[in-house]
This record gives C-alpha cells, structure tokens and sequence, in this order.
C-alpha cells in the first residue's frame, strides 16, 4: 500500500479520473467515442512535449524555451525549404539540427557558467521568441510562412508527422501514437537505464552524483537535447499539419508542459517523478480543453481550471508523498 | 610501498593558501586520522585525493607512481573511493540504486541494454548483510535510513566496487554516541579487509580508537605527525585543543 502511494503519478490518476467524471456527467457531447479522438489529439500535442520537460525536471532543470523551439524548428524546415527550393526532407534534417543546437546550448550555458537554468533558458526564450518573428518578417514579408504543401517531399513529411487514421467512427490522430512511444522510449530510459539512474541522481543531489563518477555535464546537456528533439518533432507536426506556420506561436506553450510534468509528480527541486505521470497531466490538460467547449463554457475557463488542478494535484502529490516517506 | 604518498603538498585558491607543505602517508591495512579544526585544510586535503580539485605544490604519489586526477571518476579508477559526510547518498532513491550509482549493472545490447535490477538488489542486501546491517527493503528510499546506517551503505559500496583506499569525511560528525560506534566499527572492519584508511574528523576520541597514525592540520599547515606508540590521547586532545595556545589561555583565565 505505502508501495503504492510512493508513486509519483498517484495525484495525477487521481486528478484524471475526477476530471473525467466531471465532464462526463456534465458535458453530452464529451460522452460520445468520436470526442474522445479529440481529446487525444489535444493531449498528445502537449504530452509529446511533457516527457523530455518531465525528464528534465527530474533532472533538476527547467526549459523556458522549449514553447518557442516547437515554432523555431518550424520556422526554419519552412523558410529553409521554401526560399531554397529544396525538397521538405532538407528541412526537416537542418531544423533537427537547429533545435538539437538550442538544446546543446541552454544545457552547456548552464553546466559551464552554473547559472540557473531559469535564466539562461529565460534568455535563448526571449532570443528565439524574437527572432522567430523578425526573421521570419524578414524572409517572407509577413507574420506567418508561406504554404509549402506543394512541394517535393511534403507528402511523406506529412504521412510520419501530421497523418490520421480511423478506428471505427473515432480518427486517431498519428501524434497520439508518437504520444505513446515518446512515454514509453522516456520510462524505458528512466527507469530501465544507467542514463536514467544518472538523471535522478544529478536532479536528488548533484554532488554526490559527481562524488561517484556520475557525468553530470553530459546528462544535464543530454537531457536539453532531449527537450531539443521533441520541439523539433512537434514543430514538424504543426508545419505538416498545417502547411504554414504563425511565428508568434509557442509562447507561454513550456508552462503547460511544466504543469503537465508538475501534475504528473514530478518536483520542482528534481530529482523525483515521472514520464507516464506526464502523460496523465497531458491527458488533464486535454480533457479540461476539450471539455470546457463540450460544455459550452466561455474558453477563458480553461485557464481557471488549469490554476484549480495545478494547486489540487501539487498539495495531493506533497500529501500523499509525505505519507510515504514517514517511518 | 604505501598506496598514497604526500610529499610537501600546497594549494591555493587566488592568493589564499588552503595548504601548505604537507605530508602523509596511507599504507594498505592501517587508519591514517586526519584532525583539524574547521577551516583547517581537511577537506581541501581531500579534494585533492579524491580528485575534485588538484594541488599546485609538491607530490602526490599512488602506489609510487606521481598522479594528478582530473576527476573523482579518475582516482575512483585508481581505487581511491571517498565518502563525504553529508552528501554520500542521494536521499530520494532507492537502497540499491544509490548502491550501485555511477558503477551500474546492465545486461542486453544495444538499444536493450538495461539495469540489471534483480543482480542489483540482490547484491546491495548481500554486501550489506556482510557488514552487519539487515535491510527489509532496499527499495526504500535511503533517506529514510539513520545517519549512521547511510554512512555504513556508501562504506560497504566503496568495498565492493574495490577501494583499496577509503577517504572518509567526517563520518561520525553528525552521529550521537551508538552511531558513531557503528561506523567505527565498519571503519575498523575495512582496515581488517586490507584497505588504507584515511579518517578526516575533529574529535581526537574517535580517532584513537580506532587510528595508527595522527596528522593535525592547522590553517593549512601540518602541526603534528605522530604514530599510535609516539603520541597517548591525552597529548592528541591536548594538541588538537589548541596545544600551548590552550596552556597559555589556561593560564590567563585562571582565576587568582
């Protein structure tokens, strides 16, 4: 039982199935099968996301500019391909390496100068969030890029990143699939791995982690790429998706997924939480967005009930850890 | 031959001189106690050894040989293992996963390679029912044991990842009087096992009890160096008070 309790995602199943069972009864359309795809796609476009922050967080650092990558990386497969020409597939390579470099340098920013990450990636989020929007006003001569869905490459682009499919009446959005395997790649990793054993480690305590040969550095940078990498798939999502992208999207986007992961148990000190609890804060998120429309509600609730879940599940995981580590 | 040779060792940090012109020697199967008062050079003494940082002056020899360690992992790969007083352990995880931290077991390639776990925990609750301690659950998270049960699980990692040379920090500091007497046994229990022994603290009890030889640092200089037959307790205490300083005050505070 105390077992049980000890897992970090007990507040977020909790905070799930109370969610679940409030829109359910209040809210008809939310009953119905097809709604449920919806919610899905709502809460793997944030839940992609959540598990390279949750990872991180674990880790003892945050990513302010992970919002902002998902659009960079978009910005530049688009602009890249377009003004160039080339086929879509030379985007998407040259902004995984982008979006990989904004990893590499938050996480080398703050394991060399040891300022918090907060502030260094409070800097590469205020550098890429502007910019995303000069350059990008620079190149095409306004706010958003121009459409790419006529050129080489755009199709099987589309077909890995932004496809769908149905299972009876339900369409299932292919990112919910990705969804699934990024939570188990990032549990498989965290608690299957040595990689994962070093990544508790430096998050619990950094010094007796570098006392033990753990290679801090490299984790810590690691862990940022990671972040790097789903940006970049994310972003290639809403570019395949949507054939163009708006250069002042992404912003505010890295507090939800840190609620996502904060929701699932993960602590604001590190050093303890986990993916699938992500992936349950993710899936909160999605049935408040979804559900507060079913309802009918003004959409500003959204925001409202995010604070109400936030304050629930942080004081529910504080409880119930408490009642765990007591001897 | 002895395993660890200081020979007139100094450090700076800027222009503060942490340590100066000091000297020590760690044999297999002995204690070798390092006393000092704070601020005394202790733990810069230990830096170097354990290799977070590396000395400026004079010679570190390891089993003869002249070393420079440009990280813990290096003179872990030496057999130099240390075990810092508060930060041994990382209280949130497991038993057996702070156990084999940073020396983890895997089986698989590849992409499959894993922890082992089950070798892993079986192994934690071996290698600590050796030295006398019976976990229930090495699942727990080690923060949840007694201080001086978590020194005993970094001293029994040391051993099994094969120390030949164990530093420790301060071990009984932040014991009461049973705890302290716990450790001490496993420190002696390590130098029984063949291991050279290098036990930093601040209370000169302690230290006789269980050492063979006796440094005393004082700002960064070594004031004394004696062996167990050359020094009693009372003239240790006495020197680690303050020596003369501690006369000469004696003397002033007496009342006439």
């Amino acid at each position: 039982m105390t077992r049980l309790l000890a897992r970090p995602e007990l507040g977020s199943v909790v905070g799930m199935v109370a969610i679940f069972v409030f829109f359910f009864a209040i809210a008809d359309p939310f009953r119905q099968a097809t709604s449920m795809g919806t919610v899905l796609y709502v809460s793997s476009t944030i839940g992609i996301m959540a598990v390279p922050v949750a990872l991180l967080m674990i880790g003892g650092e945050f990513d302010l500019s992970a919002g902002v990558n998902v659009t960079a990386s978009a910005l530049t497969a688009s602009m890249l391909s377009y003004q160039l020409s080339l086929n879509v597939w030379v985007g998407v390579v040259a902004s995984l390496l982008f979006a990989l470099g904004v990893g590499f340098l938050n996480g080398f920013l703050v394991t060399t100068t040891g300022i918090p990450s907060f502030l260094v990636t409070l800097g590469t989020f205020l550098m890429l969030q502007g910019a995303n929007i000069a350059v990008t006003k620079q190149v095409s001569g306004q706010v958003a890029t121009d459409n790419i869905s006529d050129m080489d490459g755009f199709d099987t682009a589309k077909a890995i990143f932004a496809s769908s499919f149905d299972v009876g009446s339900v369409t299932i959005r292919a990112t919910v699939l990705w969804w699934l395997l990024f939570v188990a790649v990032g549990t498989w990793v965290l608690l299957r791995t040595r990689p994962g054993n070093w990544i508790f480690a430096v998050g619990g305590n950094v010094d007796s982690a570098r006392a033990v040969g753990v290679p801090v550095r490299q984790t810590k940078i690691a862990l940022f790429m990671g972040v790097g990498f789903c940006a970049w798939f994310m972003g290639m999502h809403r570019l395949f998706a949507f054939s163009t992208v708006q250069s002042g999207e992404g912003v505010g986007n890295e507090f939800i997924y840190i609620i996502a992961a904060v929701i699932g148990g993960c602590l604001l000190t590190g050093g303890y939480g986990s993916a699938i609890g992500a992936a349950f804060g993710a899936l909160i998120f999605g049935m408040t967005n979804q559900g507060i429309v079913y309802a009918g509600w003004d959409a500003d609730w959204f925001k409202f009930f995010l604070g109400v879940m936030l304050l629930f599940a942080t004081v529910l995981n504080m409880w119930v850890r408490r009642l765990a580590v007591r001897r | 031959m002895p395993l660890i040779e200081m020979t007139g060792v100094g450090k700076r940090y800027g222009t503060i001189v942490a340590l100066h012109d000091v000297s020590l020697r760690v044999n297999a199967g002995q204690i070798t106690c390092v006393l000092g008062d704070n601020g005394a050079g202790k733990s810069t003494l230990i830096k170097i050894m354990s290799g977070l940082h590396q000395h400026d002056e004079g010679e570190l020899l390891v089993d003869g040989e002249p070393a420079r360690f440009g990280s813990p992992r290096a003179a872990l790969d030496r057999g130099i293992a240390t075990v810092y007083q508060d930060l041994a352990v990382v209280a949130l995880m497991p038993v057996w996963r702070n156990f084999f931290l940073g020396s983890e077991l895997t089986r698989g390639f590849g992409p499959l390679r894993r922890l082992d776990i089950d070798a892993m925990r079986r192994t934690t609750r071996d290698e600590l029912a050796r030295m006398g301690i019976h976990l229930g659950d090495v699942e727990q998270p080690i923060g949840q044991l007694s201080g001086g049960e978590r020194q005993c699980v970094a001293i029994a990692r040391a051993i099994h990842f094969g120390a030949r040379v164990l530093i420790l920090d301060e071990p009984t500091a932040a014991l009461g009087v049973k705890q302290s007497g716990v450790v001490l046994k496993y420190v002696a229990a390590a130098r029984d096992a063949g291991l050279g022994v290098v036990f930093i603290t601040h209370n000169p009890h302690h230290a006789y009890l269980v050492g063979d030889h006796f440094v005393l640092l004082n700002r960064g200089r070594m004031r004394l160096d004696r062996r167990r037959d050359e020094i009693s307790l009372d003239d240790l205490t006495r020197e680690m008070a303050g020596g003369d300083e501690l006369t000469a005050l004696t003397h002033e505070l007496q009342r006439t």
